[in-house]
């Protein structure tokens, strides 16, 4: 559905990506992973259409995304970016009917179809309570489905969420994911996620996409990618790779300060307990 | 918050009010009660004869051209703020309105023919001199893709002087019209007569109509240029044309009223403080609004030392420029940190 064919993407001087391909397939939820300055932000950029490639394509179900319309793009592709710098004073429901723009005329006049289609958005993100609300009253975990709402409203077969666990809570995280699965399976949606918890893509991409300094260094299912040998490099940090005790999905855990600065009592389950008991009050 | 049809009306009344107002009073107060016979052209005596010119070659023109000021002042400055995605950008800070009178002023001491055709050109040399300067200060203030309060002010006075220094020195070069280009700078529609009505209405109708259609548009842009870019709007192409439109409204403005400050950041403010800021709603009610004030403005300023007649620039700065200050105020947390 969303093919990423060699594509290198440069800033000035500076190569922000070099030559990466990549698919993601319709009903498939891909994570795209990596440190800081990897490039995630930046593909995201390029897949949208935003910056232009130097080379390279961006073919959405097939067709080259330079060649689309602005609308046109705009019902192919929708992309749910971070909270911040939101107008504070629009309603959730007319942030989310500004979803069908792309179906919509220069005056904006939206019919009962694209009502109903903001209803429908609205109830799939869970928020359908929210709709009256201003942006400004609500936390990061509401606005972030506002604008997954309005993403849905768009009615795009191709998602691309950029960080969008970002500034939420744990109960936030796992709920919005498991809400991009949901409709990832059940609308058929491809879905690209730029995603910095590793052990969120694990339990929530059926595929990760690793890059590292504008390169695609890995790409395959978390249990093929997941491994110290490949990620250690990256982040430049020892880790250990172990399974979920539940699900089986690679768990990666990283290694802690070193032991003369590590918190006091680390290493009690392995070691013999102390021999003064832990006091609070001396 | 969606402002109900009562709105409408109420700022309906309001101009009309205002209107009424501003044809009635002056050196010769018209009664109300002769209005409508003197309008509908049952003169019958002497008197009536007299109110009859003096409404319709003086207060009438005067006053659609006051209205047609207030309306294009407010509505570009609407405009503006949503483009700029800033709560302080107004036709007068951002020197938009400067680098029209710039540009009416060299056409003026250039070659002013003081025929309608002659009229038309002004606003067209107006136009040419605001487009330059909106394009100057949104490239000077740009930081990335914003554009901060800070650079945005600081940019639009900057660019603002340096067409006001070369204004000042075309009029001293023509010694001839500085007295009445001075009077008509500091605001007043102090040009009389039809044909600046006639010559403004054309210009200030086709961006004021390309801006009262852009409501939807203009709240995309809220979002900031990549959701409106992946939202599906082109959005280069978008801004530019809203931009032109806000400034051929301005400069036709400028061009037959002179510079009138603050009327395009108080209106849109007072109206988003009431009724949202919903720039469907925003856009119209601050058209209205824009002209009510004004012609009540300028009604003001012409019985406050009557019979001397203040330029409306005076009354509109002397409120505005408090009012700007309690904004930043109130905004300094947020827009300076």
């Amino acid at each position: 559905m969303l093919d990423i064919l060699s594509l290198t993407v440069s800033y000035r001087e500076r190569l922000a990506l070099r030559g990466v391909t990549l698919s993601v397939r319709a009903g498939e939820v891909l994570a795209l992973i990596g440190p800081n300055g990897a490039g995630k932000s930046t593909l995201l950029r390029a897949a949208s259409g935003l910056i232009l490639a130097q080379s390279g394509q961006v073919l959405l179900d097939g067709r080259e995304i330079s060649t689309l319309a602005a609308d046109g793009r705009a019902r192919m592709l929708a992309v749910v970016p971070q909270t911040h710098n939101l107008p504070p004073t629009f309603s959730v429901y007319q942030t989310v009917l500004l979803g069908r723009t792309p179906y919509l005329g220069w005056l904006g006049q939206a019919g009962r179809s694209d009502h109903e289609k903001v209803a429908e958005s609205l109830e799939q993100a869970g928020i359908s309570a929210l709709s009256s609300r201003m942006i400004g009253e609500l936390s990061g975990g509401e606005q972030q489905k506002v604008l997954l709402a309005r993403a849905l409203a768009q009615s795009t077969p191709i998602l691309l969420l950029d960080e969008p666990t970002n500034h939420l809570d744990l109960r936030h995280q796992t709920g919005f994911l498991s809400l991009v699965r949901k409709l990832a399976v059940e609308k058929g949606l491809a879905v690209l996620v730029a995603l910095h918890d590793l052990n969120l893509a694990a339990l929530f991409a059926d595929r990760v996409a690793l890059l590292s300094r504008g390169r695609l260094e890995a790409l395959g299912t978390p249990e093929q990618v997941f491994s110290p040998e490949i990620l250690t490099p990256v982040y430049g940090v020892g880790l250990r790779v172990m399974a979920h005790p539940e699900y089986g999905t690679p768990l990666v855990l990283p290694d802690g300060p070193s032991a003369d600065v590590a918190p006091q009592g680390r290493g009690y389950l392995i070691s013999p307990a102390p021999e003064t008991p832990l006091r609070l009050h001396a | 918050m969606k402002p109900s049809r009562h709105v409408y009306s109420t700022v309906f009344l309001l101009l009309a009010a205002s209107f009424v107002l501003s044809i009635t009073v002056g050196a010769v107060n018209i009664p109300l009660e002769r209005l409508a016979a003197v309008l509908t052209g049952h003169a019958g005596d002497a008197e009536n004869a007299t109110f009859a010119a003096i409404l319709l070659k003086i207060r009438l023109p005067h006053a659609f051209l006051i209205l047609l000021t207030g309306a294009a002042l407010a509505g570009s400055g609407a405009a503006y703020q949503g483009l700029f995605r800033n709560p302080l950008a107004d036709p007068y800070l951002i020197g938009v309105a400067s680098g029209a009178a710039l540009g009416a002023v060299f056409a003026m001491s250039a070659n002013w023919p003081d025929s309608l055709l002659g009229y038309y050109a002004i606003p067209v040399a107006a136009f040419l001199g605001s487009a330059l300067t909106v394009f100057a200060v949104y490239e000077l203030a740009r930081v990335g893709k914003t554009i901060p309060a800070t650079t945005m002010i600081l940019a639009g006075v900057a660019v603002s002087s340096f067409a006001s220094s070369l204004t000042s020195f075309l009029m001293l070069r023509s010694t001839a019209e500085l007295h009445r280009a001075l009077s008509w700078l500091m605001g007043g529609g102090t040009l009389g007569g039809w044909n600046p009505v006639f010559a403004s209405l054309p210009y200030i109708a086709l961006g004021l109509g390309v801006l009262l259609t852009s409501g939807h548009v203009l709240n995309v842009l809220q979002f900031g240029d990549e959701q409106a870019h992946s939202l599906g709007l082109n959005v280069e192409r978008v801004k530019l044309w809203l931009i032109l439109a806000a400034s051929l409204a301005t400069a036709a403005a400028v061009a037959f009223s002179g510079v009138i400050g603050f009327l395009g950041l108080v209106v849109p403010h007072v109206v988003r403080i009431l009724w949202g800021g919903d720039y469907r709603h925003l856009l119209p009610l601050s058209v209205l609004g824009g002209a009510a004030l004004l012609l009540a403005a300028d009604t003001l300023a012409r019985v406050v030392l009557a019979p001397q007649v203040l330029p409306v620039g005076i009354i509109t700065t002397l409120v505005g420029a408090p009012f700007f200050l309690w904004l930043l105020r109130k905004a300094r947390n947020e827009l300076f940190g």
